[in-house]
């Protein structure tokens, strides 16, 4: 058992956590409401580039929501023992993340007061309709989910909740894909690929936070991790960090193969300034090469090493998403294909982006909404933890 | 009795003028607000041929009118609304240069319509595409969508608006084909005030018209046709 100061110990660092996910989530609405008061003009986002970085949190986080979800798929519906302990974590944090991601999503709207008219006005053709239906879908049904889970008299139902919710996040996030795949006139999207591309990244992104927040409670908890279970979890990892690398590879090099599409792809790999920073430094060097490292190299078996490799995983998501969404726009339109173009309204031009502070704060904001939702879900179910303990003598304390 | 009934008729004659009264102003205004009772129709496509050659390096009237029409600062900072502009061009293979205004194209496929979420984003029977400024969210989904960077978001509070022109901060405006002078029986602000006479307006579905006319016997052409969109704007000389 606990000895009395540790417990007295978790309890103020409990509400140190709650803290800090209110703070974030308050700055969060600050944020938002001068954007309301002064208009989009207090960001940096202009009429060329008109998602910025607090779709770069949102997207990040909505993808990993559904991820997430990946362990416990994995669990209910494929019947891994190691995996059906963690399915009540997995569904809190996809909740989580989904509540942040949307959080930012609605209050960057230019008229977030007007969420009810997305609700009731549907245009079937929208795929951003569409996914008004799946976001709340998926709320709904991990909810049920969970409760299959965590209540023992729905354990019958604990394996059609979790088909349910295996169907809807693989729709969910070919939804979020399609968001980008539709826009036939942009070079950087109009892919059928981006949908699959989005769907793997989401698995690596959402173990990536699984296993940072698994960590967490096992060091909150002052417990260790099961050397073999850890090994089969991060291993998962360094196959889905593989899965996005190659399907990313795919896209970009099935683009070089086009001639129309060579100079967005010199321009995002090459010479187009922070991009391909980000792009080669962010995600494949940070983001994916080192974390593959951290996780198949044999002397670094230790818990430390997959933490630092899924919180790799996690910034390299970021750069990808960025270099994504804003280097995608900010490359110029081709609507006159063959001609040198010049205009008062950045035609022909390389489009400039500076995220300023509101904005971050808005993105952090999701952030803590998530931070809070399951800083508070942990503490207050407590079979949120993964049920696997390991014996009473490998607690610390 | 007969005092009786004689004062009930006169309790309702003074009741129905007095309601008349009361009423008749409010339908009059009713009326006056939604101005043309009979709706637009799909036998009308509006449509414009702008004729390059004829369009002035430098010159930039079109645009001038339509910010005045329309109440828009004029202002070319990347948050300033512009829902019209001069491109100028030049060949890369060949060097040859021309300019052209550049603006919504009101494709009879608009791909804003199609991805906009409350059906803000919409297209009137007539062919001009309009955002409903009670139903954008300000999502700029349709911005993304738009293949020729037509539409603005307005970034700032507004102030002194034309009363014929809603506008909105926090929702996505563009070109309406300046669909209130149009509904009057006017041409759009740019095309009556180009001095070459570059843009013509018309109604393409109409064969007697002077743009379907003109537009069967030169040769036009629709930017990036290839999508399939089949625009409302015409151009010569591309």
């Amino acid at each position: 058992m606990p000895t009395y100061s540790h417990r007295r110990f978790q309890i103020r660092t409990f509400y140190a956590l709650v803290a800090i996910g209110g703070l974030f989530t308050l700055m969060g609405l600050y944020a938002s409401h001068m954007m309301e008061v002064h208009g989009h003009i207090i960001t940096g986002m202009n009429n060329q580039i008109v998602w910025g970085i607090p779709h770069v949190f949102a997207i990040l986080m909505i993808v990993a929501a559904s991820g997430v979800l990946n362990i416990a798929s994995i669990g209910s519906v494929f019947g891994k023992a190691v995996y059906k302990g963690r399915a009540p974590l997995a569904g809190m944090l996809s909740i989580a993340m989904l509540a942040g991601g949307l959080f930012v999503l609605m209050l960057d709207l230019g008229r977030p007061d007007r969420i009810i008219v997305a609700a009731t006005n549907f245009n079937p053709t929208s795929v951003f309709a569409w996914n008004i239906l799946l976001y709340s879908g998926l709320f709904t049904l991990v909810a049920l989910y969970m409760w299959t889970l965590l209540e023992r008299r729905m354990y019958n139902w604990v394996k059609p909740a979790g088909l349910a919710v295996f169907t809807w996040r693989i729709i969910l996030t070919t939804g979020t894909g399609l968001i980008f795949a539709f826009l036939v006139a942009r070079q950087a999207y109009d892919s059928a690929i981006l949908p699959p591309m989005f769907l793997v990244m989401s698995f690596a992104w959402g173990l990536a936070v699984f296993h940072v927040v698994q960590s967490a409670m096992y060091s909150w908890n002052g417990l260790t991790q099961d050397r073999v279970i850890l090994k089969r979890m991060k291993n998962l990892l360094g196959i889905f960090v593989l899965g996005s690398l190659y399907l990313v590879a795919v896209y970009h090099l099935t683009n070089l193969y086009f001639a129309k599409q060579t100079a967005f792809e010199h321009f995002i790999l090459a010479d187009g300034g922070i991009y391909p920073w980000l792009f080669w430094a962010g995600y494949v060097v940070l983001g994916s090469l080192l974390p593959l490292l951290l996780i198949y190299h044999p002397d670094l078996g230790q818990p430390r090493f997959a933490v630092m490799a899924s919180l790799l995983v996690i910034l390299g998501s970021f750069a990808l998403l960025y270099v994504f969404i804003i280097g995608g726009q900010a490359f110029p339109l081709s609507i006159f294909p063959g001609y040198e173009v010049t205009s008062s309204f950045g035609d022909g031009q390389i489009a400039s982006y500076h995220p300023s502070l509101p904005e971050l704060l808005l993105g952090f904001g999701g952030v803590g909404i998530a931070f809070l939702i399951t800083t508070v879900g942990v503490r207050v179910i407590g079979s949120l933890l993964p049920q696997d303990l390991p014996d009473q003598h490998q607690r610390h304390d | 009795m007969n005092d009786t009934n004689q004062q009930r008729r006169q309790f309702l004659k003074t009741s129905v003028g007095a309601a008349a009264v009361t009423i008749a102003p409010g339908v009059l205004l009713f009326d006056m607000a939604h101005g043309k009772s009979e709706p637009v129709s799909s036998k009308v496509r509006w449509g414009m041929l702008i004729d390059t050659a004829k369009c002035a390096d430098g010159c930039n009237d079109c645009v001038n009118a339509c910010n005045k029409e329309n109440g828009l600062s004029g202002g070319l900072s990347p948050t300033d609304s512009q829902w019209m502009r001069k491109v100028e061009l030049k060949e890369i293979s060949t060097g040859r240069t021309l300019a052209l205004p550049m603006m919504c194209q009101h494709c009879e496929e608009p791909p804003c319509v199609d991805v906009c979420p409350t059906g803000a984003s919409f297209k009137r029977a007539d062919g001009i595409v309009l955002v409903d400024k009670h139903l954008c969210i300000g999502c700029r989904y349709c911005m993304m969508a738009c293949p020729y960077k037509a539409r603005s978001f307005v970034h700032e509070p507004l102030h002194d608006q034309k009363p014929d022109v809603p506008r909105g901060r926090g929702t996505v405006e563009s070109c309406t084909m300046c669909v209130h002078r149009v509904d009057k029986g006017q041409q759009p602000a740019c095309a009556e005030a180009c001095p070459n006479k570059s843009i013509m307006f018309g109604n393409l579905n109409d064969p007697d018209s002077d743009i379907a006319k003109k537009i069967r016997t030169v040769a036009s052409s629709q930017i990036r046709a290839d999508l399939g969109l089949n625009t409302g704007i015409h151009y010569q000389g591309i």
